[in-house]
């Protein structure tokens, strides 16, 4: 065995110092996305028709919590305007920001594809599908339920066919995973349209700006909807955050790494059903945000899913507060559709991020 | 010694094709087990069944005297490491991170303890710690490649799979790499790698298995294995083995003329 005197190079192993990755960009970035997210919610709630000044809104805030402050002041009507309108859809916005957010970062993570979005891969039109068809027919026996227990039903059986249709010995390729989206998205278009047919005037135009996604007529009971299952589905996420990681390398190294590769694809796909269904049943589509907030928490962080998932939660609920402020006031005495805005800002996104990726070739594999 | 893996009568079946039949093999501890055979002849496949990934149309692969499937993923992790061929990764991981991740098997055992210190010596040992904090879509095919074996050491199971290793890897990092499994070996665990450099195979492998079209053609010490006559048949191409003055075997392609010409 003369190998052995080879092998006598290598066996003794000073236990080298490895540069350890600081934290400090991390705690940069929840420290700057926490002030964000505060700073935007105080100034959407007091921003308007009716104006509030942001010391008034803080200290309306203390006041309910026990804390001193006082009542809104300044108009008689601000403190109902305050709580009964302006809060409930800045909480509104700050959920359904997050769990898109949320959706995209882990629908990446599984899908191994910087690329994967729930709007682009049809996964939002597989839920909007389902939550018109509740408008159009009328529906109503799981009470408030009923829209984003349906969206959530859609939105799993698009997820599922997109994930089946796009892998194939265990990965994906962007190319296959977005003609999946296209078809899936043209097939639930038909039949937002056909169900648009069949509706009533009134379930027409429901329809009609439901599918351009609005946080308008936000009332508190829908929250109430609305922020557990998001709140459920970002613990979960943040639970499996560290398997996704392995994830990264692939499906085999992931299983090599004692990963159970398939329970983790599918508990990841119902987690991001629930997130998408959670967005879209009150406030319709509002693509991209999924795309591009955990992208670019991913330039200033890195990949790490533990830190991904919740920097994205608060990225993309800043986001979307910033966007339904705009919304709200870039135009007097009107409001634009949020769901035009994303796309406005998110498409050029994507065509760049489709550039890079195809530059780099890594999303293309 | 002990057997820490075994294979009985393996066959596999892909679709109509044959591409295992009648593998018998012992994988022991303390032991480096070298695959060799030509292209096709089914030395990944094989590996994949012993590793796990694959289960076997016919016979049965036990580790630690259990059928491998039926362990637990997480305890299977903790036996075995896997360095495949091609290692690929879909998000810009740092290194560290990438290495760092061969410690997730042992998160929540008292050895998480050990979890700096494991990565620190797989990095050394596979010096790849001044590339802690590239990034690893950025390496060359070569350090992508230690840098995964750094992973696999850092995993510390008790059998390593090893895919072709050294395939793009130096000369330098060759011969280190397969010293690194010797020494893994020295220690008592079991290490299968798979090879086609046959003097690589004969320097570091206690045991060579040649496959040939799914089926062993031989199984033996490397002086038994390696016979140029075997070689020659199997493989297509007429070998040449030489025993230089230290007791080391050399084989060789046999060259025509014209191709120096």
């Amino acid at each position: 065995m003369t190998a052995l005197e080879n092998a006598s190079t290598a066996t003794v192993h000073e236990q080298p110092s490895v540069p350890h990755r600081s934290r400090t960009g991390v705690v940069v970035l929840f420290v700057v996305l926490g002030l964000a997210l505060v700073a935007c919610a105080v100034l959407s709630a007091g921003t308007g028709q009716l104006h509030i000044p942001a010391g008034e809104v803080v200290s309306s805030v203390l006041h309910r919590l026990g804390l001193g402050g006082a009542p809104v002041a300044s108009h008689p009507h601000g403190e109902s305007a305050l709580w009964s309108i302006r809060f409930p859809r800045v909480a509104m916005a700050l959920c359904v920001g997050a769990a898109l957010a949320t959706g995209g970062a882990l629908m990446q993570g599984v899908f191994g594809n910087p690329l994967a979005e729930p709007g682009i891969a049809g996964v939002s039109s597989g839920a909007a599908l389902a939550a018109c068809a509740v408008i159009a027919f009328g529906w109503s026996f799981l009470g408030p339920w009923t829209t984003a227990a349906f969206a959530f039903a859609g939105g799993l059986a698009a997820t599922f066919l997109v994930y089946l249709l796009s892998r194939s010995g265990g990965r994906t390729e962007v190319v296959t995973l977005i003609l999946t989206g296209v078809a899936v998205n043209a097939v639930a278009g038909a039949g937002i349209a056909f169900l648009t047919f069949l509706g009533d005037t009134q379930a027409r135009e429901q329809i009609v700006f439901w599918q351009l996604g609005s946080l308008n007529g936000t009332r508190w009971p829908y929250v109430a909807i609305v922020a557990p299952l998001v709140v459920v589905g970002i613990v979960t996420a943040t639970g499996f955050a560290r398997r996704l990681d392995l994830l990264a390398l692939g499906e085999r190294p992931a299983r090599h790494l004692g990963v159970d590769v398939e329970r983790l694809r599918i508990v990841t796909i119902v987690v991001v059903a629930l997130l998408t269904a959670a967005a879209v049943s009150f406030s319709g589509i509002i693509a991209f945000v999924g795309l591009v907030v955990p992208h670019v928490v991913r330039m200033a962080v890195g990949p790490g899913h533990r830190v991904l998932v919740p920097a994205s939660a608060l990225g993309g609920a800043v986001l979307l507060l910033c966007a339904d402020l705009v919304a709200r006031t870039a135009v007097d005495y009107a409001e634009l559709p949020i769901g035009m805005l994303t796309a406005l800002v998110g498409g050029p996104f994507f065509l760049y991020l489709i550039r890079r990726t195809r530059r780099t070739a890594g999303g293309w594999a | 010694m002990t057997v820490t893996l075994s294979a009985r009568g393996v066959g596999l079946r892909l679709g109509e094709t044959t591409v295992l039949a009648d593998v018998d093999l012992e994988v022991r501890a303390g032991e480096v087990l070298a695959l060799v055979g030509p292209n096709g002849a089914g030395k990944t496949s094989l590996l994949s069944l012993l590793a796990g990934d694959l289960a076997p149309s016919s016979g049965e692969v036990l580790l630690d005297g259990r059928p491998v499937m039926a362990h637990r993923p997480t305890e299977l992790a903790r036996r075995r490491g896997v360095l495949l061929q091609e290692n690929r990764l879909s998000f810009p991981f740092e290194v560290l991170d990438v290495v760092r991740m061969g410690r997730a098997p042992w998160r929540g055992t008292p050895l998480e303890d050990d979890d700096d210190a494991a990565v620190a010596r797989a990095m050394g040992a596979a010096e790849v710690v001044h590339l802690a904090r590239r990034t690893f879509p950025t390496l060359s095919g070569g350090e992508k490649s230690r840098s995964s074996f750094a992973r696999v050491l850092a995993q510390d199971p008790r059998v390593l799979f090893l895919d072709e290793p050294t395939a793009a890897l130096d000369i330098r990092h060759q011969e280190r790499t397969l010293a690194l499994a010797r020494e893994r070996a020295g220690a008592g665990d079991a290490v299968v790698v798979v090879l086609h450099d046959l003097s690589l195979a004969a320097a570091y492998a206690d045991r060579i298995l040649l496959l040939s079209r799914g089926r062993v053609a031989a199984a033996g010490t490397p002086a038994e294995v390696l016979d140029a006559e075997l070689l020659s048949r199997v493989y297509d191409h007429p070998v040449e083995t030489l025993e230089r003055a230290d007791g080391s075997l050399l084989v060789l392609p046999v060259r025509s003329v014209e191709a120096h010409a």
